[in-house]
């Protein structure tokens, strides 16, 4: 079809139409978002949420990881005391001086003037986790005043042979909080759902079972949510190598992917995750 | 390189339309232009190129730009010729009106409406993410293609075909940014499009430092 044909205005406005034969009607690509857990002013990774050890300097790291071509960024501030939670925002203000990429901050955040204050520090979006299971309201709340597009729910999920939740559960999912310590009973596909519909622009599925563990990412449930919400769910947990990438965009259906361990023990750069899954056919951003 | 940057030439930053005015600066900031800040109570004077970044839903958008009628004096002065660059729902303003909010009049200086995406099971809503953008005509500038961040659930479908100058495919092709006369508009985020974003702000900035 030529271009000219498309433009044509066959309504009283311009319609969508497919570019061409051989578009699949989409050209938005799958998003590789390096994440950066940060305590301190540092970043640090554990394996199942314990065990921490430090791994270098965010902002040095956040502008490699633009270079090697990562789509976006997350910092996870993981800081276990106020003193230390206090440095993430000089950290907000310097990384956003030097990238030119979207960053989301999550970790702490409890209240709306959390969000504002990051987001004035220059965040492109926030991550809200157990906060949100104690007070949906705040969904909303953030929401409502800085829109959906910078509101991510992060989702901690394990498998349970049985949902707590009495009502016919959707899922053999659970919501896990504080690190992962503590199970909620609260069906996670059914949470998921209710945050969309509190206006949640993301979702930000980690599998408690695959986190750290280097076994592939878990493609059952990111397959479940992905396919059932309609907003995109970004998978995290568990990044072996470029073939996870390749299994949960292609067999899973994720709308993007964020991993830790893989990126900062280089042992794959972000660019060597990308061409892999361009040689395999999954749409990706190369620059 | 740096020469050329500081050539270009001071712009407007209008604040009036919420959201993304810190990530807009910041990246002037890096490519060395300098701006200063403009809003309803100190409207720009059209002496000086104007960026209106926006964020959030159309009719508060809106609300806020009629606040001490300065949409009203926004018209006249882009009317007169001033350049101006739309970005996201700075871009969705330009037009007449917007599925977003219905009855809410846009700037109108721009046939045309704002609608949504229509959501399938593959296409979610919002669009989050980078998609590629297309030249669909003869540009003045040499960017033909490249990969830009978008976040959006409505675009902007331009009366005037001819209005549009690159296509994005989401679900269809769709109007990704627009130039006719003094009025260029992204609906993509070219301050978080990494090089291709500034590439494509700098273009506008060295055309309008003419």
């Amino acid at each position: 079809m030529s271009q000219n044909k498309v433009l044509d205005r066959t309504g009283e406005f311009f319609e969508p139409l497919i570019l061409d034969e051989t578009s699949q009607g989409n050209g938005l690509c799958k998003r590789i978002i390096p994440c950066l857990d940060v305590a301190g002013g540092r970043t640090v990774k554990g394996v199942k949420f314990q065990n921490l050890r430090d791994v270098g300097d965010p902002v040095e790291l956040a502008v490699q990881y633009q270079e090697q071509g990562a789509d976006e960024l997350m910092f996870l501030d993981i800081s276990a005391t106020r003193e230390e939670r206090a440095t993430v925002y000089d950290l907000i203000r310097a990384v956003a001086d030097r990238l030119s990429i979207p960053f989301t901050v999550g970790g702490g955040i409890r209240t709306l003037d959390d969000v504002k204050r990051l987001l004035d520090c220059g965040a492109d979006k926030v991550s809200v986790n157990s906060a949100a299971v104690d007070r949906p309201a705040l969904v909303e709340e953030i929401a409502v005043a800085c829109g959906s597009q910078c509101c991510v729910v992060a989702i901690d999920a394990r498998a349970v042979s049985a949902v707590c939740e009495a009502e016919s559960p959707a899922s053999v999912y659970e919501v896990v909080v504080r690190g992962g310590t503590l199970g909620t009973g609260l069906d996670a596909f059914l949470w998921a759902k209710n945050c969309y519909e509190r206006g949640a622009g993301e979702v930000l599925l980690t599998s408690f079972d695959a986190d750290g563990t280097l076994s592939g990412f878990d493609l059952p449930m990111v397959s479940l949510f992905s396919s059932s919400l309609p907003i995109p769910v970004i998978a995290s947990g568990g990044a072996r190598d470029p073939g996870s990438f390749v299994d949960v965009f292609a067999a899973a259906g994720a709308d993007a992917a964020l991993a830790a361990s893989i990126f900062h023990d280089r042992v794959y750069s972000v660019a060597e995750v990308k061409a892999r899954l361009q040689e395999e056919g999954v749409k990706v951003r190369i620059c | 390189m740096k020469t050329e940057e500081l050539n270009f030439a001071a712009v407007d930053l209008v604040t009036s339309a919420g959201g993304n005015v810190g990530s807009m600066s910041r990246c002037l900031t890096r490519l060395g232009v300098k701006f200063q800040t403009k809003g309803n109570f100190d409207p720009p004077s059209g002496e000086r190129p104007v960026i209106l970044p926006g964020v959030g839903a159309f009719g508060t958008v809106m609300a806020s730009l009629n606040e001490n009628k300065f949409s009203e004096r926004l018209k006249a002065m882009l009317k007169g010729g001033t350049p101006f660059l739309g970005v996201c729902v700075g871009m969705q303003v330009l037009f007449d009106e917007s599925e977003e909010a219905p009855g809410v009049s846009g700037l109108g200086l721009v046939s045309g409406k704002v609608v949504r995406y229509r959501a399938t099971r593959v296409h979610k809503v919002p669009q989050i993410g980078w998609n590629k953008i297309v030249a669909c005509r003869e540009m003045t500038g040499d960017i033909k293609e490249g990969f830009v961040y978008f976040v959006n659930s409505y675009y902007a479908c331009p009366r005037e075909p001819g209005a549009i100058s690159y296509l994005a495919d989401y679900g269809g092709a769709f109007c990704a940014a627009l130039q006719v006369g003094n009025f260029t508009a992204f609906q993509f985020h070219p301050e978080k499009s990494g090089d291709m974003g500034e590439r494509l702000l700098k273009e506008w900035l060295s055309n309008v430092s003419k």
